[in-house]
């Protein structure tokens, strides 16, 4: 070492004081400036295609887009079905033990009271996930909820970013034509999780 | 109290997130410091519509509640 570069390291720590100060204040202004600039960011992994399923993500997506959010959802396995041009969802109460079962219409009592049917019975009844069905969209529509569609379109036009992942499309047999033209990507997990590694929330559905 | 360019916004009868997503389409075609007025049914738009305004900036000036609706006036940012 020669005396140069030992003075240069000596006057290095021997700033004056105040030079503390004055960064502490313009470090904090810049942590502001940019807590204040950043966009927050939310990715979703979509993998349920029920229709009580379809509800978290849409819902979560949606409200982020309006809290002015940077959202995308990525809908692998049976995530993917919500992307269908042609929504049919269904419910299922079977092996769906916390789901409640309510009468949507009649006389008060009945509104109220919980239907314990057990699920060996359940599984017997032709035709009794449709009806669930049905009673599940009758409830919804009586509370005010949205429908799917209604929550997917609204997402759309909020520009969430509906990401599709091919390899589901190739395993079941689908086609990329049976799917909303608003599939902003088809790719695979090694595209997704770059997005995902930078966003402030990322979350499994 | 008048105030111009007051938009009116009802949501009765919507349940979440549809109140808030309507607010923000709603808000979308006003001026900056237009006021939007919405009303809701929905008691869990009293917090996210509280929720919302200090995630986008927009003014919550007044929040108020009669005969079940809550009345809520915005003034966009």
């Amino acid at each position: 070492m020669n005396a140069t570069a030992q003075d240069t390291s000596q006057s290095n720590t021997q700033y004056p004081a105040d030079m503390d100060a004055w960064f502490d204040q313009k470090f904090d202004e810049r942590m502001a400036q940019r807590e204040a600039d950043h966009v927050p960011s939310m990715t979703i992994i979509a993998t349920k295609g029920t229709m009580d399923m379809a509800y978290p993500p849409f819902i979560l997506a949606s409200t982020g887009a309006a809290l002015g959010w940077d959202v995308s959802i990525f809908f692998t396995f049976y995530g993917l079905s919500l992307l269908k041009k042609d929504l049919d969802l269904k419910i299922s109460p079977l092996g769906n033990p916390a789901m409640p079962m309510k009468m949507p219409e009649g006389p008060k009592w009945l509104q109220e009271k919980e239907l314990n049917i057990p699920n060996s019975v359940m599984s017997l009844v032709p035709g009794f996930e449709t009806m669930a069905t049905t009673m599940m969209k009758k409830t919804l529509k009586k509370k005010g909820v949205a429908s799917i569609t209604e929550l997917r379109d609204l997402s759309v036009e909020a520009d969430v970013k509906m990401i599709a992942c091919q390899m589901t499309v190739d395993l079941f047999g689908w086609d990329q034509s049976d799917f909303i033209d608003e599939v902003s990507d088809w790719v695979g997990a090694a595209s997704f999780l770059p997005t995902a590694q930078k966003a402030d929330i990322s979350l499994f559905v | 109290m008048t105030i111009e360019n007051t938009t009116t916004l009802d949501t009765s009868g919507l349940n979440c997130p549809l109140p808030i997503l309507k607010t923000k389409k709603a808000i979308n075609i006003l001026a900056a410091g237009d006021m939007l007025q919405v009303i809701a049914t929905d008691p869990g738009s009293v917090k996210d519509i509280s929720s919302f305004c200090q995630q986008t900036g927009h003014e919550l000036v007044e929040t108020s509640e009669s005969g079940g609706k809550f009345n809520f006036l915005i003034r966009k940012h």
